[in-house]
């Protein structure tokens, strides 16, 4: 049972070590919550209020009318006027404003003619009636904000002269199954579990050989009987346990400040978690064995938390992106375990069926372990 | 723990041809060794000698170039893991963890060798007080000072009870009267029976050593008990006493029979060849105007053995 004692000593060195690093102990409370509440509250997909620029060359009440029945859908602010469309062009540049809304001085003949307005679409050649009521200019380099704009396309303006309005049935029907109203923040809370985990825990493994070489307490280690295997085992644990404390903090803060629900079952979530932070640790340690120094390691965590945050499916789904990236995203435990938790925790998707995502969890986890326990050597040569 | 003899010696260490390369540098070459059990046994050279990359070799922590080691009877590399039990390495870095105290680092290194319980507790007190260690258990082995790092060391080394001691340099970072204490405790271990190997620069702790070997850039240069080496020296030993000692040093380093001529204050000590028959009176033909010089042969001291078997190396 000796091996148990090995374990267990270098166990609780690194808890010691740990409690006695109030920096790094500090950041196990601290990375989740703030990075919590930072992409709780600022990403949000659902543009608001983008200031934008006015033109308006009719200068009528149905032009007034116009201006507030688009500001009433809180999608954009009007926060400058401007004479002509030249200044406004500039202003768009110089980023004073993010789109201009430019009314026609024609704008009350446009709009009694336009398609959108009685009860038959006209052929489209017509030319007279296929004219816009007015027109958008917006700064199409942020991709975000051309699509928030382009969603104001179709505004029912029937309203403005008090006819009936011509509202296209749609073609299909959409039926939201899950976070019926849209909220991002109930994707991201679950996603954020991977990304701070994958962010702590390689962190904290990646330095942990790296550091006792630096600190000239390696020579000292490798020459007890402790062996490879035990060393890695011993290194890992307390850090399990912290993960799960990260876990625990953000999916509580996300519930109470966020209202984001649990709906799959805690056991099931326990479990993923627990294989995500064994394989993260993991490959913080494989990291550890193959960096020089400390500033090497900090490297190389940051080569593999970019695309985790990147490809994993957190920012953009995964589906979407080109094979290449979906490729480099599969060799990634954080995409494996996006799936995971989202599927537990937003779908309660029973967890047993997700077989592939578990295998490949596990499976890189012993691996791992088993590279590092190899790359690690007894020796000094 | 068996070990090897030779001539019907009971060796801890036996190395032959011991060698080692890094890349185009050549640490060690074709070191031969024989260390008794129970001795003192001493490296004694200048920085960068390859010390330490010996002891490393000896302790299976870098495998040699070439070369067959043998510690207390087991083939290195190959048996190295089986060697960690019975061997215990105080490294010239000090290499406790600063941030544990002196007792968990001591704590940590006796689970490490499977000792616990009562046991442990009783090591440890033990310990604490050979090593006059007990008011200190509880700070930060980071912040003390040389000496007291030095004493936790050799309690971190000793906790196991080791048959073989290996201690690079351990007094390098240490005052005069804390190395007095070290070597007594060094005495005491090997009363007991614990074989030790000790590396140093200073000749006044090689002279303590049983046995010895000078190393000179990665080559032995020369080996046995002090006594030996300073009887077998092969120079004489002369002190001249005079009061323009600059010039005569200048004079007496352009003979080819004087090895080495070093000033000691007002004194002059000067090595000369062994082959020369009557060497004051060589000497004195020597000196160009005969004044007053005192010439007095002395006893060689461990210093002038260095001087003279390591002064190939620097020519
Ligand atoms: N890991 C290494 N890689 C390359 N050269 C080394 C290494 N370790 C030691 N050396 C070189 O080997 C020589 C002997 O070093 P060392 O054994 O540390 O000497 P000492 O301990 O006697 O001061 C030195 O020239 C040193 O620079
Ligand atoms: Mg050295």
């Amino acid at each position: 049972m000796n091996f148990v004692y090995r374990i267990q000593a270098i166990f609780y060195k690194e808890l010691m070590q740990l409690k006695r690093d109030r920096m790094t102990f500090g950041m196990v409370v601290m990375i989740p919550l703030i990075q919590l509440l930072l992409f709780g509250f600022a990403i949000n997909t659902n543009v608001r209020h983008i200031p934008v620029g006015l033109v308006d060359q009719s200068q009528t009440a149905l032009s007034r009318i116009l201006v507030q029945t688009v500001s009433a859908t809180q999608v954009v602010t009007f926060t400058h006027q401007y004479a002509s469309v030249e200044e406004a062009q500039n202003a768009i540049s110089k980023q004073d404003v993010r789109a201009v809304f430019i009314i026609p001085a024609d704008v009350s003949q446009r709009l009694v003619r336009h398609g959108s307005v009685g009860f038959a679409t006209p052929p489209a050649t017509d030319q007279e009636t296929s004219r816009p009521i007015a027109q958008w200019l917006t700064d199409g380099s942020d991709t975000m904000i051309a699509a928030s704009i382009k969603g104001l396309r179709n505004m029912p303006l029937a309203e403005l002269i008090s006819k009936s309005a011509n509202r296209n049935t749609p073609t299909f029907e959409v039926t939201l199954l899950y976070n019926p109203e849209q909220r991002t923040v109930v994707n991201i809370v679950p996603g954020l579990v991977a990304v701070i985990l994958t962010m702590t825990m390689i962190m904290f493994t990646s330095a942990a050989i790296v550091r006792e070489r630096e600190q000239g307490n390696l020579e000292l280690l490798i020459n007890t009987p402790l062996k490879s295997i035990e060393l890695m085992l011993g290194k890992i644990i307390p850090y399990i346990f912290i993960g799960l404390i990260q876990v625990t903090l953000i999916l509580s803060l996300g519930y109470f400040i966020f209202h984001v629900p649990i709906n799959g079952s805690m056991l099931a979530l326990a479990g993923i978690t627990l294989l995500f932070i064994s394989s993260s640790l993991v490959l913080g340690l494989v990291i550890s064995t193959i960096a020089k120094n400390q500033l090497q390691s900090m490297q190389m965590t940051v080569f593999v938390l970019l695309p985790s945050i990147l490809l994993s499916g957190f920012m953009f789904p995964y589906e979407g992106m080109p094979r290449v990236a979906q490729i480099i995203a599969e060799a990634l435990p954080a995409t494996h375990f996006m799936r995971l938790i989202r599927g537990v925790a937003l779908r309660d998707v029973e967890v047993l069926t997700m077989t592939f995502d578990l295998y490949w969890l596990a499976g890189f986890t012993l691996f791992g372990l088993l590279l590092a326990a190899l790359r690690f050597k007894k020796r000094l040569d | 723990m068996s070990s090897s003899s030779v001539d019907g010696k009971d060796l801890v260490i036996k190395a032959r041809g011991m060698g080692k390369n890094f890349g185009a540098l050549k640490a060690i070459q074709h070191l031969d060794l024989d260390i008794e059990r129970g001795k003192i046994y001493g490296f004694l050279g200048p920085n960068g000698c390859g010390k330490t990359t010996s002891i490393r070799m000896l302790t299976g922590l870098l495998t040699p170039t070439y070369g067959e080691v043998d510690v207390l009877g087991l083939k290195l590399p190959q048996q190295a893991n089986q060697l960690r039990y019975h061997i215990g390495y105080m490294t010239q870095i000090f290499s406790m963890y600063r941030d544990l105290t002196v007792r968990e680092n001591l704590s940590f290194i006796a689970k490490v060798y499977g000792i616990h319980g009562t046991t442990q507790k009783q090591r440890i007190e033990e310990l604490l007080d050979i090593y006059n260690l007990s008011r200190l258990a509880d700070q930060f082995a980071g912040s003390m000072s040389g000496g007291q790092r030095q004493r936790l060391a050799l309690a971190a080394a000793v906790l196991h009870k080791p048959d073989l001691l290996f201690l690079d340099e351990p007094t390098s970072a240490v005052d005069p009267e804390s190395r007095r204490d070290f070597w007594e405790q060094l005495f005491d271990l090997s009363e007991s029976g614990t074989s030790i190997l000790v590396s140093t620069h200073y000749m006044d702790e090689a002279e303590r050593c049983h046995g010895l070997a000078i190393l000179e850039a990665g080559i032995k240069r020369a080996d046995g008990t002090p006594e030996a080496l300073m009887a077998g020296m092969n120079a004489n030993v002369i002190e001249v006493q005079s009061d323009r000692i600059r010039q005569l040093k200048e004079q007496l380093l352009q003979t080819p029979s004087v090895i080495s001529a070093a000033q000691l204050g007002t004194r002059l000590r000067v090595l000369i060849e062994k082959d020369v028959s009557q060497p004051k009176e060589h000497l004195l033909s020597c000196l160009s105007n005969q004044e007053a010089e005192s010439l007095t042969m002395v006893r060689p001291s461990l210093e002038d053995v260095f001087v003279t078997c390591t002064g190939e190396g620097r020519q």
